[in-house]
């Protein structure tokens, strides 16, 4: 057997980890049981699915029709709109922004594109310190941490870690009351936003008709972010722009039902441009990074589909491999069923190599996805472009050749069942074995493993007839 | 054979010709759950269909499809067309076997002038036990009495997704008369089959079962039926590593049982 992979290894640190297991399977059952409420509560939740997979679909294919409308659209409202071809161009975009208004403290709301990007490092490294303001952003960063979820970054962490986290951190008395934790992170941040001079936010979606950018959170951080500093930055996909803003009310009515299961996010932001003359309050300069950073390779591919996620996150929570490893095994941004698309398709498929492979297939992903990303047809799809380009690794496909073989004819067929009988007899316990030598050990490493039937179905069809 | 207390059980009154019916058997129920087999063969027989079984069937291709070897998926594939060409309706125990027959070997084979139409043609006559029973013979399972001291709970299994939804599935079984049925929390859930994933990541696939099992534990039933050879043998696998004394039995076996067509196995 080869060394175990960056995978398996952290699968086996994950797999180790009671606690932290427990905690990402009960909050995730209950997101994926709130989710099922929520969308029970709407009549025509199947079709709403189906339009909201429709306009994606139509969106994503005339993706530079609707991304030119959509810049034009912003910058007629006053907005400067930047394209970043990389990851490292997004930043040192932002950076300049930054140089450029001579910011020092910037406040962000949550963005799974930022992390993405790697911005935070980034800013820091120009001079620019940056403060994560969504709730469970702020614990992670507070803790020196990594989300492991796309939409609930702290799902892996119990009360106590983050107590600890507050008063080692910002010198808080210990505490694990959850309202009380809220209450010193409120009192940080406030102090953060009247002194912050850059505000950096994602975005849910960009309406191309009216140059809209659409924010949805459920702390008001958002609003907060975007409002109070001189300088606005929002970070974007290409994939997140919708054409019309009758779309935006498709996908607010699906994204929170299937994120969290709630019918609507707390707050949901629709900012047009920077301030206007009139304009009480707000920004001067509203900036739109849009990003490509590999998502134009999957626009040309056969997986153009993966680009109609608008990272509900309801694919992690249902997932059953998710549920037991959690998020930081699968060393990617994006963890989950929909990370296993993303992880190899962005970035790497040599490096990402094991994520399509571990998956059982077994279709809830694909049964909870809003915008019905077939994401089990997709992670096979993968996994014969390894077998084309070769990179499965000797053993397995050594077995599989073999096991293809036996299945061509029904005689040999018959014959790697009796030669299978045979080789597993002097570990039998009568129908199974506890215990197979060799690389068949991991058939037996937890659980007992069949043996074939003395007499196959084959053969016992013929008392049958 | 004990006295059939069942005979004409769960036979709808309208119907009583005969219908012909290839059993499809799959690899692994052939190989490792033989009995399934013999089960599914004396129930449909009961409901009047007449039973044949193509002798040069192996696999459907499944295990080189999933693990993306789509050439030999598509040789297994055609390999399947031909041994079962010329019989009107295709029955198998497996909703896994069956999805890849109607869904994944369309798509697989829908450029090959020689095998897309018959692809299709075989998806369209193809069924699952049971769908084949509820949709075709339309059996009433309230009709067929199994056993009500002996509760029973029913685990779904993930490929059968595209054919039958888990609550459907579910009230299939809970309808049978007489069953204490013992609904399964997280029914969706899988059990940590996967095929080739079980063999590549024990460790996961492990968790997944224990899970499981331990749902089916505190149903407190005493048989759990499983339609999925793979599922079975990986439930029932971490059943006895784990000492668990539950029973797995496939619908047919359970049919059978109750209609007095095969010894209850105890």
């Amino acid at each position: 057997m080869s060394d175990p992979t960056w995978f398996e290894r952290n699968v086996e640190t994950a797999l180790a980890d009671d606690v932290v297991r427990a905690a990402i399977d009960n909050a995730a059952t209950k997101k994926i049981d709130a989710r099922a409420a929520a969308v029970a509560e709407v009549d025509n939740f199947e079709a709403l699915r189906d339009l909201a997979r429709d306009i994606k679909q139509h969106t994503v294919e005339n993706l530079d029709r609707y991304l030119d409308q959509f810049i034009a659209s912003v910058e007629s409202l006053g907005g400067r709109v930047h394209l970043a071809r990389t990851a490292d161009d997004a930043n040192r975009i932002i950076a300049g922004i930054a140089r450029d208004n001579d910011s020092k403290l910037a406040v962000k709301s949550k963005s799974m594109t930022s992390e993405e990007t790697g911005l935070n490092a980034a800013l820091q490294a120009a001079g620019v310190r940056v403060v994560e303001t969504d709730l469970g952003e702020f614990i992670v960063q507070l803790d020196h941490d990594r989300p492991s979820h796309i939409v609930t970054p702290i799902i892996h962490k119990n009360r106590k870690i983050i107590a600890r986290a507050f008063t080692r951190e910002i010198g808080v008395e210990y505490t694990e009351d959850p309202q009380a934790l809220t209450m010193h992170a409120r009192r940080y941040l406030r102090d953060i936003f009247r002194r912050c001079d850059l505000g950096i936010s994602g975005v849910n979606f960009a309406v191309a008709e009216t140059g809209t950018i659409c924010i949805c959170t459920n702390e008001g951080n958002g609003r907060l972010s975007t409002t109070r500093p001189r300088v606005h930055v929002a970070l974007m996909g290409i994939e997140k722009v919708i054409p019309r803003m009758v779309d935006l009310a498709v996908f607010l009515k699906i994204l929170a039902r299937s994120s969290t299961g709630q019918p609507i996010t707390v707050y949901t932001s629709l900012i047009n441009g920077p301030r206007r003359p009139t304009d009480p309050d707000g920004p001067e300069q509203l900036h739109v990074v849009i990003l490509d950073a590999g998502r134009r390779r999957i626009l040309q591919s056969e997986y153009r589909e993966v680009l109609r996620c608008i990272r509900c996150g309801a694919c992690l929570n249902a997932c059953p491999v998710y549920r037991r490893i959690g998020g930081h095994a699968y060393g990617n941004v994006y963890p989950g069923p929909i990370g296993k698309l993303l992880a190899p398709l962005l970035c790497d498929k040599d490096h990402y190599a094991d994520l399509p492979q571990a998956s059982s297939l077994c279709g809830l992903c694909l049964e909870v996805c809003p915008v019905r990303i077939d994401i089990p047809d997709m992670l096979v799809r993968l996994r014969r472009d390894q077998v084309r380009d070769e990179s499965v690794p000797w053993t397995r496909r050594l077995a599989f050749e073999w096991m293809f073989r036996a299945l061509a004819s029904p005689w040999k067929y018959r014959l790697a069942q009796k030669l299978a009988r045979i080789a597993t007899a002097p570990w039998a316990d009568g129908q199974w074995t506890r215990k197979l030598p060799g690389p068949a050990k991991r058939l037996t490493a937890f659980r007992d493993a069949p043996r074939p039937a003395a007499r196959p179905f084959r053969e016992l069809w013929k008392h049958e007839q | 054979m004990k006295q059939n207390k069942n005979r004409g059980a769960g036979i709808a009154p309208e119907r009583t010709d005969a219908m012909d019916v290839a059993l499809f058997v799959t690899c692994l129920t052939d190989t490792f759950a033989p009995r399934v087999g013999v089960a599914v063969v004396r129930v449909l027989r009961h409901f009047g269909c007449t039973l044949h079984f193509p002798p040069g069937q192996t696999c459907c291709g499944q295990p080189a499809y999933n693990n993306g070897f789509h050439d030999e998926a598509a040789a297994m594939g055609r390999r399947l067309i031909d041994v079962f060409e010329g019989y009107e309706r295709v029955v198998t125990p497996s909703g896994s076997c069956a999805a890849m027959v109607i869904h994944h070997l369309p798509e697989l084979l829908a450029t090959d002038p020689a095998y897309a139409e018959k692809s299709r043609s075989l998806a369209e006559r193809t069924w699952e036990f049971g769908r084949f029973l509820a949709d075709v013979l339309k059996v009433d399972f309230a009709s067929i009495r199994v056993d009500p001291s002996r509760p029973i709970t029913y685990h779904y299994s993930c490929h059968l997704r595209g054919l039958m939804s888990a609550e459907q599935a579910a009230r299939m079984v809970s309808s049978l008369g007489g069953i204490d049925y013992r609904p399964l929390e997280q029914l969706n859930q899988c059990c940590g089959f996967g095929g080739a994933f079980g063999a590549i990541y024990p460790n996961i696939s492990n968790a997944m079962a224990r899970d499981k099992l331990d749902a089916i534990r505190r149903t407190g039933a005493e048989i759990v039926i499983s339609n999925e050879a793979g599922c079975t043998m990986t439930i029932e696998g971490t059943a006895r590593r784990c000492g668990a004394s539950v029973k797995f039995k496939h619908l047919a076996e359970v049919l059978a049982e109750a209609l007095g067509l095969m010894d209850d196995q105890p």
